[in-house]
C-alpha cells in the first residue's frame, strides 16, 4: 500500500472511524452501551457521536450487561445492526449466558430462521495492576463456542477494516480491543470503504528460523522479541492471527513449514487457550515439518494478582518469547 | 429514547379500569381469588389492574361467533397435540425434555386473539401451545418433536425450541429467563423502526427471581419500549412453589418497582386474557409503555414428563380442573347457542385426525442428513469447520 495514502491516528479513532462510517451507511446501526452515550465512551470511542447520531442511535445502558446484550440481541433478531460495547471483556461474564446462549445458539436452533447480526466490542485482556477480576484474556471462552466469530486485531489499520466488515456481517462477532492499545497510534487506510475479510491472518515480518503467532497485544511482544533475535542473528516470521475464530491456519502452516519451529504467544491463561488450540492444529497438520515440540508463552496458571513485581511475572514477556524461540531452535 | 429527557413524566393511563369484583381482595394465595383492588396501602402512583373471570361476554369484547369457534378450535389443538406427544413420548419417539402448556392454553389463545399479526412473541420452553396458537402446523411441530428434517428447525430445536419467524414467533428458550431482555430487544426494535408492533414476552413465575427478568424491567421501563412482560404464572417453578421462591409472591406488584402498569389476570378465561392483552397492548403501542402482566394459570401435568408431581395434592389439582379453560369456553358457546356439543366434539375429531396425520407426518420424514449438522451455525456458508 502506498504509505502517502495514510494517515496516522489512534487505535480508538480508528474503532469510532468504522462505527461512524458505518451508521453513516446504514440507519439500522446503532450503538449501545455504558457510558458510551453522554461521557462520550468509558475509553473515549465514542466520542462525539452522540451529537453526530442522536440519543436514538448511540443509546447509554444502566450497569446490565445481561439485559442490555439481550436487548441487542432481540433487535438484531427483528433486523436491527447493534453495536453492544462492553466497558471491558471482564464484565461479559454476567452477559455469558447472552452471548453463549442466545446470539451464538439462536440461529442454529431455529433451523436457519433467524440470523443474529450483532457485534460485541471492548477492551480485553491484562491491563497492569488491576487484580483478578479485571485481568482477563477472555478470548477463549468464546473461541470455544460455535456460532461466534471472534476477531481480536493488534493495530488502527486492522482495527477499522475488521470492525467494518464485523459490522457488515450476518454472524455474531465478538470484537477485542486491548485496553492497553486505546491510545497506540498507527496508519490506517484512506481508503473510501477500507474492509478487511475476517479470517485472514497478516505476515507482519519474515524470516526462516521460527515462526511466532501473537495477536492483539501479544503482537507487538513478538515484534519485540523478533528484532531481538534479529540483532543475536535469528530471523524470525511473526504472524497475527487477527481473527481468532474462524482461524487462518493455512497461513500459519506455511510458514511453519519453512521455519520448522513455532512460538505462540497468547495472553490467556495456557489451560486451553487460544495457543493450546493453535499448537494442535499445527502438530496434527504439520508434524513431520516440526523440528522441535511446539512452545507456548502464556499468562501463568493462576487468576492475575495485584503486586507489581508479581503481574509483570504472570504476563508473557518479551525475555519468555526470546527464549522459548531459542530453546525451539536449539541454541544455547 | 434514553436520555432525550432526562426524567420524562410517565404516561400514565387512567387507573381503576378493571371488571367488577367477584371476591374480597384477599390474595395472599397467588392461584386463590384474584384481587379485585389495589391491597392496603397501595402508592397512589401505583397502576395496577385487575382482571378477574367472568366480567365479559363476547358482545362486550367485540368477538363474533367464528372467532369463538376458531379459539376453541385453537385451544383443542394445543391439548391433543400434547396428549399425542406425551404418548409419543412414552413410545420413544420424542427424548430430550418435553413440558406440557396442557392448562395454559387460554393465555396462548387468548393473547394471539389480542395480538397483531406481525406483533412478536417470544417465550421460554414451554412452547408448544404458543407455537401453535401462532400459526405454526401440527405437522412441522410434531416433526420437530421426533428430530426429524421436516421439523420447524430442521431437527435441531426439539421441544424447547420451537421458532417460526414467519408468523413472527421469536421461540422457543432453553435458560429460564434468558429470553425476557431479548423480549424487550424485540420491542425495541419494533419503536426503531417505527412498525407500531408490541412485543409480547412470556416467562415463568420461577424465571421472575432471575436477574435477567429485572435487568429487562428496568430496560423496558427507562427506555419506554412497547412490550409487555407476561409471566405465565401457573404457581410452580420445577417442584418450587411461588410461596416458596419469591419474596412478594403478588408477582404484579413488582411492576411498582419499574414505574410501569401491572395486571393480574385470570388466565384459566379465554375472555379475560383476550381483554387484558388487548387493553394493555393497545396501551403499549399507544405510549411506547411497558407492562407486567401476571397471569395466574394452571399446568395440569408435571414439570416436564419426568416430573412424579409429589408437591401438590390431588385435591388440589382436581379442584383446577373445574377451571379447566377449553371446557369453560365450550360451554359459552352452547348456552349462548352459536353451536352444540355435537359439533364442537366434531372440531375435536377433526383435531385429532390433524394431531394423528402429523404424527404419520413426524414418522415418514427422514432423519436430518449428518451433513446438516455443519448448516445453520452461521450465515456465511464457507465456515472452516473443525473436522
Ligand atoms: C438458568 C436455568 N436454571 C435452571 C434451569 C432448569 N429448569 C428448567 S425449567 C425450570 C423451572 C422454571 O419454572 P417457571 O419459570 O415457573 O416456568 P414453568 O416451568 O412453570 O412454565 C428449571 C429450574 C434452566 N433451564 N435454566
Amino acid at each position: 500500500m502506498n504509505r502517502r495514502d495514510m494517515a496516522e491516528i489512534q487505535f480508538r479513532e480508528a474503532l469510532r472511524a468504522a462505527m461512524v462510517e458505518e451508521m453513516e451507511r446504514d440507519e439500522d446501526v446503532f450503538l449501545m452501551g455504558e457510558e458510551v452515550a453522554e461521557y462520550n465512551g468509558a475509553y473515549k470511542v465514542s466520542e462525539g457521536m452522540l451529537d453526530q447520531f442522536g440519543p436514538k442511535r448511540v443509546i447509554d445502558t444502566p450497569i446490565s450487561e445481561n439485559g442490555f446484550s439481550g436487548l441487542g440481541i432481540g433487535a438484531a433478531m427483528m433486523g436491527l445492526r447493534p453495536i453492544v460495547e462492553f466497558m471491558t471483556w471482564n464484565f461479559t461474564f454476567v452477559a455469558f449466558d447472552q452471548i453463549v446462549s442466545n446470539a451464538a445458539k439462536m440461529r442454529y436452533m431455529s433451523g436457519g430462521q433467524l440470523k443474529v447480526p450483532i457485534v460485541f466490542r471492548g477492551g480485553n485482556g491484562a491491563a497492569g495492576q488491576l487484580a483478578a477480576t479485571h485481568n482477563n484474556s477472555t478470548e477463549a471462552f468464546y473461541t470455544n463456542v460455535p456460532g461466534l466469530k471472534v476477531i481480536a486485531p493488534s493495530n488502527p489499520d486492522d482495527a477499522k477494516g475488521l470492525l467494518k466488515a464485523a459490522i457488515r456481517d450476518d454472524d455474531p462477532v465478538l470484537f477485542m480491543e486491548s485496553e492497553l492499545m486505546f491510545g497506540m497510534k498507527g496508519e490506517v487506510s484512506d481508503d473510501e470503504d477500507y474492509i478487511l475479510p475476517i479470517g485472514k491472518a497478516r505476515v507482519a515480518r519474515e524470516g526462516d528460523d521460527v515462526t511466532f503467532v501473537a495477536h492483539s497485544k501479544s503482537y507487538w511482544l513478538a515484534m519485540e522479541a523478533a528484532e531481538e533475535l534479529a540483532k543475536q542473528g535469528y530471523e524470525a516470521t511473526v504472524i497475527d492471527p487477527r481473527t481468532l475464530r474462524p482461524f487462518d491456519t493455512e497461513t500459519v502452516l506455511e510458514s511453519v513449514k519453512k521455519t520448522n519451529r513455532l512460538v505462540i504467544i497468547d495472553e490467556c491463561s495456557p489451560y486451553g487457550g487460544i495457543a493450546s488450540e493453535v499448537a494442535f492444529r499445527i502438530q496434527q497438520q504439520a508434524f513431520d515439518h516440526l523440528d522441535a515440540p511446539i512452545a507456548r508463552v502464556t499468562a501463568k496458571d493462576t487468576p492475575a494478582p495485584y503486586a507489581k513485581n508479581l503481574i509483570e511475572a504472570w504476563m508473557p514477556t518479551v525475555d519468555e518469547a526470546i527464549a522459548a524461540a531459542k530453546k525451539v531452535m536449539y541454541v544455547d | 429514547m434514553a436520555n432525550e429527557t432526562k426524567k420524562a413524566p410517565r404516561k400514565r393511563a387512567a387507573k381503576g379500569k378493571s371488571t367488577p369484583p367477584d371476591t374480597t381482595s384477599d390474595a395472599k394465595k397467588p392461584n386463590g381469588q384474584l384481587p379485585t383492588e389495589p391491597p392496603k396501602g397501595t402508592p397512589d402512583d401505583a397502576d395496577f389492574r385487575f382482571y378477574t373471570k367472568g366480567g365479559h361476554t363476547h358482545e362486550s369484547l367485540g368477538l363474533s361467533e367464528d372467532d369463538l369457534v376458531g379459539m376453541y378450535r385453537s385451544m383443542m389443538l394445543q391439548r391433543r397435540f400434547e396428549e399425542r406427544a406425551a404418548q409419543m413420548y412414552g413410545r420413544q419417539k420424542i427424548s430430550g425434555f418435553l413440558h406440557l402448556y396442557i392448562g395454559q392454553e387460554a393465555v396462548s389463545t387468548g393473547t394471539v386473539q389480542a395480538l397483531q399479526p406481525a406483533d412478536p412473541i417470544i417465550t421460554a420452553y414451554r412452547d408448544h401451545g404458543l407455537g401453535l396458537a401462532r400459526g405454526m402446523t401440527a405437522n412441522e411441530c410434531m416433526a420437530e418433536l421426533f428430530g426429524k428434517i421436516d421439523g420447524s428447525s430442521r431437527g435441531k430445536g426439539g421441544s424447547m425450541h420451537f421458532f417460526d419467524v414467519e408468523h413472527h414467533f421469536y421461540g422457543g428458550h432453553g435458560i429460564v429467563g434468558g429470553q425476557i431482555p431479548v423480549a424487550v430487544g424485540l420491542g425495541f426494535a419494533a419503536k426503531y423502526k417505527e412498525t407500531g408492533n408490541v412485543a409480547v414476552g412470556f416467562f415463568g413465575d420461577g424465571a421472575i427471581n432471575q436477574g435477567a427478568f429485572h435487568e429487562a424491567a428496568n430496560l423496558a421501563s427507562l427506555y419506554d419500549i412497547p412490550v409487555l412482560l407476561c409471566c405465565e404464572n401457573n404457581a410452580y417453578g420445577m417442584g418450587t412453589s411461588v410461596e416458596r421462591s419469591t419474596a412478594q409472591p403478588e408477582l404484579y406488584k413488582k411492576a411498582y418497582a419499574y414505574d410501569m402498569t401491572g395486571a393480574v389476570v385470570n388466565g384459566m378465561d379465554v375472555f379475560e386474557v383476550y381483554y387484558a392483552m388487548s387493553e394493555l397492548a393497545k396501551q403499549a403501542r399507544e405510549q411506547n409503555r411497558p407492562a407486567l402482566v401476571d397471569i395466574r394459570t394452571y399446568r395440569y401435568r408435571g414439570h416436564s414428563m419426568s416430573d412424579p408431581q409429589k408437591y401438590r395434592t390431588k385435591e388440589e389439582m382436581e379442584s383446577k380442573k373445574n377451571e379447566d379453560p377449553i371446557i369453560r369456553l365450550k360451554s359459552y358457546i352452547v348456552d349462548q347457542g352459536f353451536s352444540d356439543n355435537e359439533a364442537l366434539d366434531g372440531i375435536d375429531e377433526e383435531v385429532k385426525q390433524v394431531v394423528l396425520e402429523s404424527v404419520e407426518f413426524a414418522e415418514n420424514s427422514p432423519f436430518p442428513p449428518v451433513e446438516t449438522m455443519y448448516e445453520d451455525v452461521y450465515v456465511q456458508d464457507d465456515y472452516p469447520f473443525i473436522v
